[in-house]
This record gives structure tokens, C-alpha cells and sequence, in this order.
């Protein structure tokens, strides 16, 4: 039995992670005692520089990138929407076609969508029944108007993993700007902004076990890029405002730890994940994994349960201390079923089934074991209630 | 989110179920919308003496069938006609502004149940007021107008 009722059991990284001890460590000088602004002139400015300097190192370095073409910003809807809107911006006059998917976080989606308003135009591509997108399809929606193309690295919903390399391959060969938002993929999947044709790179801190409200945009050498946020000249001049000092370290750190040993991190959670995945397939009727079986995140579990929704299986989690997440509409602000569920051909009321389980560094065997011990139950407790379960009960357990 | 209340009802609904000799039935909503709830009414003399509801939804949907059927247990059916859905919100301790639809589900099943009393003992259905135009034929119970 789990001690939940003193710790729960955190499923759901995807949504954000806790800050390393070694990250707050790292952190904790720059709050009283390295307080100064980096931008100022005297001695007691140097500290808050250095740290500021060694954290585009580690974010370079964790990227194949050089610490020039690292700029920090407050996180990564900041810096989607700095990639998007600057690109399309600063090549208005070469083109306004922006190539994009249909599964791309909303800080994609709806910055295409604003730039639509605004004279762009925008082809947003669809994605198989796993979540994948073709790169076949990018080349094919290239158009002599086309100035960017924006997929992301691994997918926050179901975790699907995309061919960024070969669309960066295709982008260069087209001589098109390659944009990835890479926010859920930092320690997950091995980057190398070179190999891959990657042109701009989106990271947020707190998706790798640092601090919120901390992100980070890899721009190429020469990429042509407006400004998002004007002020004073941070950033060698490309973003303004005084420098998040703490948690720019705190984020250094973060992914100097994320990317020192992906391989070993990711053996140990798909260990996890396959265990989650064939058991929940194997105990509970009427269930399917959503995303792709081979090609996703090691930490990502998506399934979707019939005859039952979403939220009322969050909840029900949640009074037993599990922490997960659903694509269902009826969690979600906008009363409507997840996108990216939707683009691999959900129907709604699959959708309206869906759990998102996130496993990431503080889970064990036993946060697993309890979840497969609670999740049947609240499966088989709410189809008793809903109307929609089949009759005679043969292929719904008995809950309880 | 929700109140003490809410999740008290979700997690522990009453009058999950079926009724097979039902005198009443109502189903309302659609899955793909989120959210079904099917109704099951025993009815004697003109008063509602069982209850029985399946619901396919969010918690505030299934909490929200939960005390509205509690509710009208034992009310007459003008009684139960007459329960609205803010009745049940308030009677939950109030739902999120989001969630205030997920309460009509259950105002509409009961009310589509009591039609189908009706329409089974040849009586002509009710409507609610503010459809009406009320030359008092066929409108609801206590209708201002009627």
C-alpha cells in the first residue's frame, strides 16, 4: 500500500516537474547574495554575470549549440511565440507562408493563428492515427512563399516522438527556417541543433526539473529574427528585461542534469511505462493507448477508457492521492476535447476518456503498482455509473 | 474547484442504477458532447416514490444527478417539474461558473421523464414556461402565465 496520504503519487510531469535539490542549491546564492542586476556597470555586478554566462554555457552545451545563439526569456510560450512571430516578421518580404501541425502546443497553434489575422497564411498538417507527422507532407506544403516550418520535437499529450531531423533536412534543402518546440523533449531526446537542421529551439526550465518562468530560445547564427519584447538592450539586444538572475542558473543546472545521461533516464522510466501500459491494456476491457507504441516519450502513458469521462476519472484519482491529467472538454477551460486526440482520429467520446500519465524522476515501481491497484477500480466504479457501459456486465469487471 | 459538497456527492453518487418497472423514463445530452444521463421514475399517486439515474460525464454531472435525484424523491411531480437546475447548484454548495450546464442535464432528464409519464397514461406533455404561450393547455404546473 502507497503512503499517499502523506506523499501523492505525481503522475503527470508533462504538466511540470518539482526543482532538483542540486537546482535549488545552484539557485540560492543569486537570490540574496549575488543579487545585483547583471547589466550594471560595477564589481558586484560580476557574480550575477558569471552566473548568467555559465548557464548559456550549459544550455549550449546541452543543445551542440554555441552559448551565442542561446537567449534567454521567460519560458516557453515566449519563446514559441518569439520564434514564430520574429521569423515571420523579419521575412515578410521573402514570404508569408508558415507550415506547421494540427498536434502543436496552443503557443504554436493559436501564434499562427494571430499571424493568419495578419496577413500570413499557415497550413497546419495533419498526423496519423499514432500522432505522426509525415515528413513527406511538410515537403509537399512547401510553397515558394514559405518561410517557416514549425513541428515539434515530442508531443506533450501522447508523447509521440516526431522526425525533426529529417523535416530539418528537408527544411534546409528547400531552404526554408526550421522551428521546433522542444519543450517536452529536453532529457528525453538527444538534440543536436546541427545534425538535425534545427534553425530555432524552444525549451522551458520547469519541464526539466527547473524553475518556472524560465525558458530559453536557441536561435541559429544568422537567422533573421524581430524582436518579441522591446526594452532595454538584455540579451545582447534581442530580448529586454532584466535577467531572471536565479533562475537562469537554476535552469542551467537543470538541463546540465537533464542531459547528462538521457539514455539511463529513459531506460529506467520506460521500464515504468511499459509496465503502466501493458497492464492497464491487459486489466481494463475497452481501453487503448493513444500515441505512438515505440516512438514516444519515456515518461508518456495516454489512454482513453469507454464509457467514462475524463475529468470524473481525474477526480477520482485525486481523492485516492493520484495526480494525472485528461484531454477531456470537460477540464478544460474552453469546454472542448483535446486537438491533438482529435487529429489522430479520436472520436469525442474517446477523447472525453482520456488520461495522461506522466512518470518522471521521483516515481518508483511502487507509485506504478499502486496506480495499476486504483486505476480498475475507479475505471470499473465509474462505467457502473455511466449509462453507456454495456449491458450484463461480462466485458466490465465488477468494481470493487 | 469544487465544494466539499460536490466532490462528497461524485465520489459517493446515490440512486446509481436502473429501475426494469420504470413508470417515467428520460435520457438527455450525448456522448460526444461529454455528457448522458438516463433517468428512471416509479411513480404512485402523482408522487415520485423511486429514483434511479446512469450518468456518462464530468464530476459536477454526476454529483449534480445525485442530489437532484435525491431531491425528488418523494416530491410530487408538479413538485419535481419545478426543481430547476440552480435549485440543485445551490443545494451542491454552488459549481464552478464553467460548470453550471452540467446541472441543466439533470433538470432536463426529470423533466423529460415526467413527459414520459404522461405521454404513457395519454396525457398531453408539459412545457416549460418559457416556451409557452399558455392558453393552458399542456403547460407546465406552476406556470405564471397559467
Amino acid at each position: 500500500m502507497n503512503d499517499q496520504a502523506e506523499r501523492p503519487v505525481y503522475m503527470d510531469h508533462a504538466a511540470t516537474t518539482f526543482i532538483k535539490p542540486e537546482v535549488i542549491a545552484a539557485m540560492a546564492p543569486y537570490f540574496s547574495q549575488y543579487f545585483g542586476n547583471p547589466s550594471s556597470l560595477y564589481r558586484f555586478a560580476g557574480e550575477p554575470r558569471k552566473g548568467v554566462d555559465a548557464a548559456r554555457e550549459q544550455v549550449a552545451a546541452a543543445l551542440g549549440a554555441t552559448p551565442a545563439e542561446v537567449f534567454f526569456c521567460a519560458g516557453g510560450s515566449e519563446a514559441d511565440n518569439w520564434a514564430i512571430k520574429g521569423v515571420a516578421l523579419a521575412n515578410h518580404k521573402r514570404g508569408d507562408h508558415i507550415v506547421t501541425t494540427a498536434i502543436e502546443h496552443h503557443a504554436v497553434l493559436h501564434t499562427c493563428e494571430w499571424l493568419e489575422k495578419h496577413g500570413f497564411s499557415v497550413t497546419y498538417l495533419p498526423v496519423d492515427t499514432f500522432g505522426r507527422v509525415d515528413p513527406g507532407d511538410v515537403e509537399e506544403a512547401i510553397t515558394g512563399r514559405t518561410v517557416l516550418i514549425s513541428v515539434m520535437t515530442a508531443n506533450n499529450e501522447i508523447g509521440t516522438i516526431q522526425p525533426v531531423a529529417r523535416i530539418g533536412r528537408i527544411a534546409h534543402d528547400h531552404d526554408v527556417l526550421f522551428h521546433t518546440d522542444a519543450v517536452q523533449a529536453i532529457g528525453a531526446v538527444p538534440i543536436d541543433v546541427e545534425s538535425m537542421n534545427i534553425d530555432l529551439l524552444s525549451l522551458s526550465g520547469h519541464k526539466f526539473y527547473g524553475p518556472k518562468g524560465t525558458g530559453a530560445l536557441y536561435v541559429r547564427r544568422g537567422t533573421r529574427l524581430e524582436n518579441l519584447v522591446h526594452g532595454g538592450g538584455q540579451e545582447r539586444g534581442r530580448r529586454a528585461g532584466t535577467e531572471n538572475v536565479p533562475g537562469i542558473v537554476g535552469m542551467g543546472k537543470a538541463i546540465e542534469l537533464a542531459t547528462a545521461d538521457i539514455e539511463g533516464h529513459n531506460r529506467r522510466l520506460a521500464a515504468m511505462r511499459d509496465r503502466l501500459i501493458r497492464e492497464v491494456l491487459s486489466t481494463i476491457p475497452d481501453s487503448r493507448l493513444n500515441g505512438h507504441p515505440t516512438e514516444r516519450l519515456a515518461n508518456n502513458a495516454n489512454f482513453s477508457f469507454r464509457y467514462v469521462e475524463g475529468e470524473s476519472i481525474l477526480l477520482m484519482l485525486d481523492a485516492r492521492g493520484i495526480c494525472a491529467s485528461t484531454g477531456s472538454a470537460c477540464s478544460s477551460a474552453s469546454l472542448e476535447p483535446s486537438h491533438v486526440l482529435l487529429a489522430t482520429g479520436l472520436a469525442h467520446e474517446e477523447a472525453h476518456g482520456s488520461l495522461r500519465l506522466t512518470l518522471g524522476d521521483a516515481n518508483t515501481e511502487d507509485d506504478v503498482g499502486y496506480v495499476l491497484e486504483v486505476l480498475p477500480e475507479v475505471i470499473g466504479r465509474l462505467r457502473q455509473i455511466s449509462p453507456l457501459t454495456p449491458p450484463a456486465g461480462k466485458r466490465v469487471p465488477e468494481a470493487e | 474547484m469544487y465544494t466539499e459538497k460536490v466532490m462528497e456527492e461524485f465520489t459517493n453518487p446515490k440512486n446509481v442504477g436502473e429501475l426494469a418497472d420504470a413508470d417515467g423514463f428520460g435520457e438527455v445530452g450525448s456522448p460526444s458532447c461529454g455528457d448522458t444521463m438516463k433517468l428512471y421514475l416509479k411513480v404512485e399517486d402523482d408522487r415520485i416514490v423511486d429514483v434511479r439515474f446512469r450518468t456518462f460525464g464530468c464530476a459536477a454531472a454526476i454529483a449534480s444527478s445525485s442530489m437532484a435525484t435525491t431531491m425528488i424523491r418523494g416530491m410530487t411531480l408538479a413538485e419535481a417539474w419545478d426543481l430547476s437546475n440552480a435549485d440543485v447548484v445551490a443545494a451542491l454548495g454552488g459549481l464552478p461558473p464553467a460548470k453550471i450546464h452540467c446541472s441543466v442535464l439533470a433538470e432536463a432528464a426529470i423533466r423529460t421523464a415526467i413527459n414520459d409519464y404522461r405521454a404513457r397514461r395519454g396525457l398531453s406533455p408539459w412545457k416549460p414556461c418559457s416556451s409557452c404561450s399558455c392558453g393552458g393547455d399542456g403547460c407546465g404546473p406552476h406556470c405564471e402565465n397559467g
